[in-house]
């Protein structure tokens, strides 16, 4: 079996599983957001107006809740829903309910890895659909709606298909100026935004071993847009070292069999790669950044949990160091962690000296909710998952997705711009 | 659930139309579902909302519903009228959403039968007989037979009545 059958198979009792099997699986861990919650809430409101009585939800210590989406309050409808929410954490018990402006907060997916929320082996569901991002620490993790949401919050569980899983074997040593991003951009052209339907999307191979943590969580949050199940890699080392910096809690890891089986083997030389863009209005319509050079562009975006993870901005801000940005430019790092961290490193200074703004920590302006929304006409060039049309604001704005350092460089000069032209 | 539903058809031909389009990221924060339905494919054809009655179907291309897991995608095509919809393939999360919300059916068809299905046609879906009679055109269909576990959340009306 696979990592994703293993876990899936122990999850709900059985010996063994194979792709397509129905499975009632018992759930680790569960999250909800200040949209997903307030959709949950509805779910259990209904269901006490018809003289349905919730006393206590499954287990409330197995449930975490943010709000990313709509904060700080973006108006008074995000507000009462926020209000709600943490009525509704109250009453049941939910003790990690991370508040914004009560200290650590941020995107569900960031909090996820940032506070080892989820540990490797477990089964993980999330009511938002990049709920993928947290595979790579070797958990199966998986995006549900709020219906469904509701169902593991009272019952524990949660039925799923066992996917046939899709193997990329990443060969050869990542060069200088690509990032993880390059790497699931370049797939998602290949495989397409429905290549992956159902299905597993593993990643594995040498470059696998020498990418840290948050360029492999890159990879697995936007399996979401290859329309992908779940992402997952295998834990190793380098998820072990990641996860004892933040908890003391045991685990207990999960590793495919030898003989187990894919359904599509896919392997790509990443020595070869080249910095690669999505182009609206699709994360797969990919280019090489060098056939865009000289697209012109109005604002650079820096955010997201797929891009604004401390690593990607330490190197978006490598880039800019002493140099002034040509183009509206925000960065809003993707927990409130990453954000004190940057400011501990000098990087906030770095991006506010080129003239950036530095915001924080939101989902808003990545699905054109608040917080740097695209007018009509505008054209971004982002580090965030999604480029479909009206993702980032007005319907005919236009969103090109990029690895932060590509974002970087398009930055300082108003065009998109590949990083290596910049620095020979 | 009914198991023949008879309906007008709205078709939207494109592939990968996604929840941003079906319903706008700005609407994420509405949660009545009256008000969402209003908002129903903004991003496509702001007049949908008025073109369709209730018991309505729509018709569309590969992998609809890609995207996020916002279940307002389901509950503003549901709350505006369509009961089903038939396309070659659903993304994931909208497929789960659509049967466990018990907001709509998500009906697998071959491309063809898209193709032949126009915009207006009157259509009835047999989900017993897996049949799909389109009344303008006198023509039949067959559709994919749901799968044991989705046939049984169907009839149940959603996941939350469904007693494992």
């Amino acid at each position: 079996m696979t990592i994703t059958e293993k876990i899936l198979a122990r999850a709900s009792y059985k010996p063994k599983v194979v792709p397509g099997d129905v499975v009632f699986t018992r759930i680790d861990k569960v999250m909800m957001h200040d949209v997903s919650g307030p959709g949950v809430i509805k779910v259990f409101n209904e269901w006490e107006k018809k003289g349905k009585r919730f006393e206590r939800i499954w287990d409330p210590d197995r449930v975490w809740v943010t709000e990313d989406h709509f904060v700080p309050a973006a108006d008074i409808v995000s507000s009462q829903n926020i209000i709600a929410l943490s009525n509704w954490t109250k009453r049941y018990g939910i003790k990690r309910h991370y508040k914004y402006g009560l200290g650590q907060y941020g995107i569900c997916h960031t909090l996820s890895h940032e506070e080892a929320l989820v540990l490797p082996g477990e089964v993980y569901v999330g009511g938002d659909s990049h709920t993928n991002t947290t595979g790579a620490l070797g958990a199966f993790s998986a995006g549900l709606g709020h219906t469904d949401i509701a169902y593991v919050l009272m019952n524990g569980k949660i039925w799923f298909k066992v996917p046939e899983t899709m193997m990329f074997n990443l060969m050869g040593t990542k060069p200088d100026y690509i990032m993880a991003k390059d790497i699931i951009l370049k797939i998602i052209g290949d495989v397409g935004t429905d290549g992956a339907n159902y299905k597993t999307m593993q990643f594995s191979g040498e470059t696998i071993k020498q990418l840290g943590m948050d360029e492999r969580l890159t990879l697995t949050n936007m399996t979401t847009e290859a329309g992908a199940k779940n992402g997952i890699i295998e834990p190793d080392i380098i998820t072990d070292a990641y996860l004892r910096k933040r908890t003391n809690t045991p685990y207990f890891p999960v590793i495919g069999d030898p003989d187990a089986r894919f359904s599509e083997v896919y392997t790509y030389e990443i020595d070869k790669l080249e910095p690669t863009v999505a182009k609206p209005f699709s994360p797969g319509n990919v280019s090489a950044v060098r056939e865009l050079q000289g697209t012109e562009i109005d604002k650079a975006y820096i955010g997201s949990c797929t891009g604004a993870k401390l690593q990607d901005l330490r190197l978006a801000a490598k880039l800019l160091k002493g140099k002034k940005v040509k183009i509206r430019t925000e960065v809003l790092p993707a927990a409130q962690s990453i954000y004190i961290e940057a400011i501990r490193e000098g990087i906030v200074n770095t991006f506010l000296d080129a003239g950036a703004v530095v915001g924080p920590p939101t989902c808003g302006a990545c699905c054109g909710a608040h917080m740097g929304v695209l007018g009509k006409s505008e054209i971004c060039v982002s580090t965030t998952n999604r480029n479909f049309p009206g993702r980032m604001g007005h319907v005919e704005s236009q969103t090109y997705l990029a690895s932060p350092i590509v974002v970087a460089a398009s930055a300082l000069t108003g065009k998109i711009t590949d990083p290596r032209d910049l620095v020979n | 659930m009914m198991t023949v539903m008879r309906g007008i058809v709205h078709k939207y031909k494109r592939a990968n139309i996604d929840t941003d389009v079906i319903i706008p990221g700005p609407y994420l924060k509405i949660h009545d579902h009256k008000e969402l339905a209003k908002h129903a494919m903004e991003g496509l054809d702001p007049q949908f909302p008025f073109k369709v009655a209730q018991g309505d179907f729509l018709v569309t291309g590969s992998n609809f519903g890609c995207g996020s897991s916002r279940e307002h995608a389901p509950i503003a095509l549901s709350h505006a009228g369509i009961k089903a919809i038939l396309s070659p393939s659903f993304a994931r999360i909208f497929y789960r959403n659509a049967v466990d919300g018990g907001y709509l059916l998500p009906i697998e068809v071959e491309e063809a039968t898209v193709d032949k299905i126009s915009d207006k046609d009157e259509v009835e879906i047999d989900i017993k007989q897996n049949k799909i009679n389109n009344l303008t055109r006198n023509e039949s269909y067959t559709m994919k037979p749901f799968p044991e576990l989705i046939a049984k959340i169907v009839e149940a009306g959603g996941l939350m009545n469904y007693k494992v």
